[in-house]
């Protein structure tokens, strides 16, 4: 049964420290809530585990490998879904979703995009041009994504952003089949999503407490990924 | 290798659905040596001396003109994230957009290069050689723009930042390329000429996407 997990992890952004001494375990078919205030590093936390950020300190273990060792297979076995829905307004929505089915390694991509649009409610999109989307349908087809390539770990950062209460039940239904198959999910969010016997990590305990706490915005770690952008 | 086409097939829908980028550079490219008879002059004689280098200089410059949007688009959607997070290798990435960027930008200006030529009355036996030297000088310029679109990826201004950082690069591709097509004019053997421009190519080939996947890697963090 694979483990994902990591210890000791540190977060630094520009020179602001988000988290430091952080561990997490999230074993086969169980779930891991993040939450915390804006800025608490939800979603730093989420890019480390996909591997987009580079801990600071720490270390990251798949089935006590270190994910650093071999970063090629962990993106393999991966999906993460981000703030930004990255739909082409140019490609239908099948045409989206085929792109990164194939490159997650899917026989036959079209038909799993369609099986995923019509899973997450949204068959009759499927010839629609993304630029006619709406922001919900933009992040259904970001859900369906997940749905088109297989992959046991799933780390959606406040994935029911724009969508609505139908929607959320289809993804808290979708995340329930995933772990029953033995897969993982990482969620951050901050509203009520059911995961049923969900782990949960509150981030504002690993802020370091200091004196540059008070005069932070309190902006979203979102947000915060592009400001301390180089 | 079929993810690496998936890629090129997607990038190359895009560009074809998006229509300006290919015609754009394509345009400019045209219209930059079509000012040159208006400038100097409609003297046959100093047209055909300058001819060579007038449509590598317009070449350098159409080929720099769409480089910005390399990544730009796919930085912006998020989806340069995700290209990053699949199990294809970032240099994979890094060679199959500019692959597709070079044939959706450079094809274009090498078909439409001997029509210029004919424009600006260079002799017929150049022609050959200024089709071979664009076809291996123009894959280069795209290779060694990747590393300069996706270092000024995020930049304010990042258009400008990277004209600054590519055009000396270019320097070596403009001086062999057009120095081809002056030494065939001239009776003697282009070889040379072509064949160090071959091996800029060879150069580029692995280092560029190497270089430029590790400019990816920190956009995105």
């Amino acid at each position: 049964m694979p483990v994902f997990a990591g210890t000791d992890l540190t977060c630094l952004r520009g020179d602001r420290l988000v988290f430091t001494g952080l561990d997490f375990r999230v074993g086969s078919g169980e779930a891991l809530l993040l939450l915390g205030p804006n800025g608490s590093g939800k979603s730093s936390l989420l890019r480390i585990m996909a591997g987009l950020l580079r801990p600071f300190r720490g270390r990251l273990a798949w089935d006590d490998a270190a994910v650093a060792d071999d970063p090629d297979r962990h993106r393999g076995r991966a999906h993460y879904v981000g703030h930004l829905d990255a739909v082409k307004p140019v490609l239908t929505a099948t045409e989206n979703l085929a792109f990164w089915a194939a490159l997650g390694g899917a026989p036959v991509p079209e038909e799993r995009a369609r099986a995923a649009l019509a899973r997450l409610g949204v068959p009759h999109i499927a010839g629609v041009p993304g630029r006619y989307l709406s922001a919900g349908q933009k992040r259904r087809l970001n859900l369906a994504r997940i749905l088109a390539a297989p992959a046991p770990l799933w780390l959606l950062d406040e994935p029911t952003v724009a969508l609505d209460r139908a929607a959320i039940g289809l993804l808290e239904a979708i995340i329930a089949e995933h772990r029953a198959g033995g897969g993982m999910v990482v969620v951050s969010t901050h509203t009520d999503i059911a995961l049923p016997g969900a782990a949960t990590l509150h981030l504002d305990d690993f802020t370091p407490a200091g004196p540059d706490d008070g005069d932070d915005p309190g902006d979203d770690a979102g947000d915060d990924d592009e400001d301390t952008r180089p | 290798m079929n993810r690496f086409l998936t890629l090129v097939g997607r990038d190359l829908r895009l560009a074809l659905r998006q229509g300006s980028d290919a015609t754009i550079a394509v345009m400019f490219f045209v219209l930059c040596v079509v000012l040159f008879p208006f400038g100097v002059g409609p003297e046959p004689n100093i047209l055909a001396r300058i001819a060579a280098g007038v449509i590598w200089v317009a070449a350098l410059l159409a080929s720099l003109l769409s480089l910005e949007r390399l990544f730009q688009n796919d930085y912006e959607d998020g989806s340069l994230e995700l290209l990053v997070l699949t199990p294809l290798p970032l240099e994979a990435v890094v060679l199959a957009k500019t692959l597709a960027h070079w044939l959706v930008t450079g094809v274009p200006l090498i078909v439409a290069a001997p029509l210029l030529a004919v424009l600006l009355n260079m002799e017929a036996d150049g022609f050959g050689v200024l089709v071979l030297t664009l076809a291996v000088g123009t894959p280069v310029l795209s290779l060694i723009g990747a590393i300069g679109a996706a270092l000024t990826l995020g930049a304010r201004r990042g258009g400008v930042l990277l004209s600054l950082l590519i055009l000396p690069l270019y320097i070596p591709v403009l001086i062999f390329g057009a120095g081809a097509i002056d030494a065939a004019i001239l009776g003697l053997s282009p070889r040379p000429h072509i064949l160090l421009l071959s091996g800029l190519l060879a150069g580029a080939l692995p280092l560029a996407p190497w270089a430029g996947a590790a400019a990816l890697r920190q956009a995105v963090e």
